[in-house]
């Protein structure tokens, strides 16, 4: 098989930083190198050059302490599209069951010769506490409620494919806000770029003093429909809950739900995301997640670059 | 008949309203005399340039034995206590078994004997297991020798629990005391509710989880004419209701730990879980309502709330992770930092709210350099610029927010009934 072995590596050059813990930690030109190493991986993709042999002789442990289908997959495919050793640990089934701490769990994977992990975990700032305790770098792929930043690159990826640029884009996050780590990225990684951001929401999970974080706020969808160019539609996280947040799924659905109704008082070229698993019937109906405005599937192929281009520009070795 | 002179100090005793360079006499573990003295002593002490106070109070700290030996015993915590210029602990009663029987209070009094190192207060339960459904047997405690009662980091959440304890504890003229929370509007927390919370996506706390409870125990304390002391309190809206309590007559008392009065809530942002204490770190009003409230007299004492914990349990994910810090050997020195060298208080006000203060709640003969009184004596070096080092604390307890700070002042001697038990 013929390995490409180097892309244009003036990004990876610039690369300074050794951790992905949020976008919150990245500055605005960060953000955009990683979009731009990942449009590069698509490119050398559409040319045919899906195996890469950028990170040959390193290897990649996946930490997942919570359950993930798509993002644990795509890290996993885009380590081996790098051409890296994997390694898969899960929380079920491993010595955690017997009483083994997160950080000790970590160092012994580490001390099994790794050099980057991707790691999941229910806990706000479990990356933050890895990064403290292990020599390699740490990828965060979702802590709690806190931030999911290749998450949120991938939206921001999406969008910036179909329009180009973030600058003057109003994009409403919609659904639960509170309980959302994607909401946390989308917004640290849209305002830094330059787009105007609308939660909205029911305010029972709408956090306190979340305009400090740069964002408008709204309780009405509806009003906001027309003015809006993109609208990621956040899953109700039905684990994450206290009970009582409102009233009942379906007026959840009736006051928030992203239908064909609706969707005709928005802008003709609005575009629909949505970082999955949806809830069919309660954020989104199948008629407007399947139709022309939804970029839901695009999303996840792009979330695929951009993994690879986070692992590639962060993986400590194979610097250029 | 051993005599000590302890001279040339700063004595400082605000029970007598006493500041003043003198010679701090003691005889047979009793103070003498506060003055001139000529006469030889049998020991010598030199206190020029020095602070020479009662011993210190530290009236919230958890000992953890019998049950939770690996974070602290009460013999290392004794140990601690000497070491930050502390004499006399009242000492929380949710150890395993919980003391809400006569059997716990004695075991507790027995170490502390046995230990032989600061004076050892138990607190009782208030209710058995500090379940909060049912009344400890208060009067035998009182008995075996509890000053006061508390089911320590569980607030009462039942009012008529509340009600009846202290209408119960009245008959022994004890004080409540009351971790002011609202379980069902902090349950889950891990921080103060707020910007910063929402930001790091970490379940907040809400202050008027605390203004709740404390607006409610002011009531209940009206209603008994009972003794409400309200635990490390921490929000602006309950410093406000407190004082109004007073004014109003009640009898209702407050304290507070430094890390409340020192730090906020921003300093999460590190996910340090040594930043996790309960009441949680607030933001920049609720701690000038803070010193505010220790300036006029609100707030009647400083606690360590001293929360040991072993290392393996405080360096877990920060949703697992047990609330508090160990605190007894830095109450003394960030007090000093955070509230005389920025000039909140003066000299003679810190001391108050560490040796008088929380005695009278406790309602305890300490805390007094009186004629005739227990000699329990701080020399304060208020000069001696040191680092925190937690591998250096006596407490089991590393778990301190603390640790590299460089700090102004602290315990150089320390006499426990006249006898030196500590020396730097």
């Amino acid at each position: 098989m013929n390995f490409v072995t180097d892309t244009d590596n003036s990004i990876k050059k610039r690369w300074t930083k050794r951790h992905l813990l949020g976008l919150e930690y990245l500055s605005a030109d960060e953000i955009t190198m990683i979009l731009d190493q990942a449009a590069e991986f698509k490119r050398l993709a559409e040319q045919g050059e899906t195996k890469l042999g950028l990170l040959r002789g390193t290897v990649v442990a996946n930490l997942f302490f919570e359950p993930s289908t798509r993002t644990r997959t795509s890290f996993g495919l885009a380590a081996k599209r790098l051409s890296a050793d994997t390694v898969e640990f899960s929380a079920a089934g491993s010595s955690l069951v017997k009483g083994e701490t997160f950080i000790d769990t970590a160092r012994n994977i580490e001390a099994m010769g790794v050099d980057q992990v991707v790691v999941r975990h229910s806990t706000p700032g479990a990356p933050h506490l890895l990064a403290q305790n292990l020599n390699t770098s740490v990828l965060n792929a979702g802590d709690g409620t806190h931030e999911h930043p290749t998450q949120a690159l991938l939206d921001i990826f999406t969008i910036r494919e179909h329009r180009g640029t973030l600058q003057g884009l109003t994009v409403a996050l919609v659904g639960d806000i509170s309980h959302s780590r994607v909401a946390r990225s989308n917004i640290w990684g849209l305002t830094k770029l330059g787009a105007r951001v609308i939660v909205c929401g029911p305010a029972t999970l709408i956090p306190q003093h979340v305009e400090k974080l740069g964002v408008e706020v709204a309780t009405n969808l509806d009003k906001i429909l027309p003015e809006l160019d993109c609208i990621n539609l956040l899953r109700i996280q039905f684990e994450r809950q206290r009970s009582g947040l409102f009233p009942s799924i379906a007026e959840y659905a009736h006051l928030f739900g992203m239908n064909g109704e609706r969707l005709k008082t928005a802008k003709d070229d609005v575009m629909i995301l949505a970082p999955g698993p949806i809830n069919r019937g309660v954020e989104i109906t199948p008629d407007v997640a399947d139709g022309g405005h939804s970029v839901i599937l695009d999303q996840v192929t792009n979330g695929l670059l951009i993994r690879m281009a986070c692992l590639y520009l962060l993986n400590p070795k194979n610097s250029p | 008949m051993t005599s000590t002179r302890i001279r040339g100090g700063r004595v400082i005793d605000p029970s007598q309203g006493i500041d003043t360079v003198a010679d701090l006499v003691l005889q047979d573990g009793k103070v003498v005399s506060i003055g001139t003295s000529s006469a030889a002593a049998d020991i010598e002490i030199d206190a020029t340039d020095m602070i020479v106070c009662p011993g210190l109070i530290d009236m919230h700290v958890s000992l953890r034995e019998p049950g939770f030996e690996e974070d602290e015993t009460i013999a290392t915590g004794a140990a601690a206590a000497l070491a930050g210029g502390i004499t006399s602990v009242a000492c929380m009663p949710d150890t395993q078994p919980v003391v809400d029987n006569r059997a716990a209070a004695e075991f507790i009094i027995l170490q502390a004997g046995r230990a032989g190192l600061a004076n050892v207060f138990p607190l009782g339960a208030v209710t058995k297991d500090c379940n909060g459904e049912e009344l400890a047997e208060i009067g035998q405690l009182v008995e075996a020798g509890v000053v006061a009662f508390s089911d320590a980091t569980r607030p009462l959440a039942n009012a008529e629990i509340m009600r009846r304890a202290l209408e119960y504890c009245g008959m022994f003229n004890r004080p409540i005391f009351n971790h002011p929370a609202v379980p069902e509007l902090v349950h889950g927390g891990v921080m103060h509710e707020d910007y910063v919370s929402t930001e790091l996506g970490l379940r907040g706390m809400p202050a008027a989880a605390e203004d709740i409870s404390v607006g409610r125990d002011i009531a209940l304390a009206k209603v008994t004419g009972g003794r409400v002391h309200l635990q490390t309190i921490s929000s602006l809206g309950s410093i406000d209701q407190i004082r109004r309590a007073k004014a109003a007559g009640l009898r209702v008392t407050a304290e507070i730990s430094p890390h409340n009065f020192t730090l906020m809530d921003e300093r999460l942002r590190t996910f340090n879980s040594n930043y996790k204490v309960d009441p949680p770190l607030r933001t920049a009003d609720h701690l000038a309502a803070c010193i505010e409230g220790l300036q006029d007299g609100t707030i009647d004492a400083i606690c360590s709330d001293h929360q040991p914990y072993a290392p393996e349990k405080k360096s877990r994910e920060l949703n697992l992770v047990p609330f508090g810090v160990s605190g007894l050997e830095t109450l003394l020195p960030i007090s000093i930092a955070s509230l005389i060298e920025p000039g909140h208080l003066d000299w003679p006000q810190l001391i108050g709210k560490l040796t008088n203060g929380p005695a009278n709640i406790l309602g305890i003969p300490k805390g007094t350099l009186a004629t005739g009184a227990e000699a329990d004596v701080t020399i304060i070096d208020p000069q001696v610029e040191w680092t925190i080092d937690a591998t250096q604390f006596r407490s089991r307890g590393h778990n301190t927010p603390f640790d590299g700070w460089k700090v102004r002042g602290r315990a150089r001697t320390v006499l426990v009934a006249g006898v030196v038990v500590y020396e730097v």
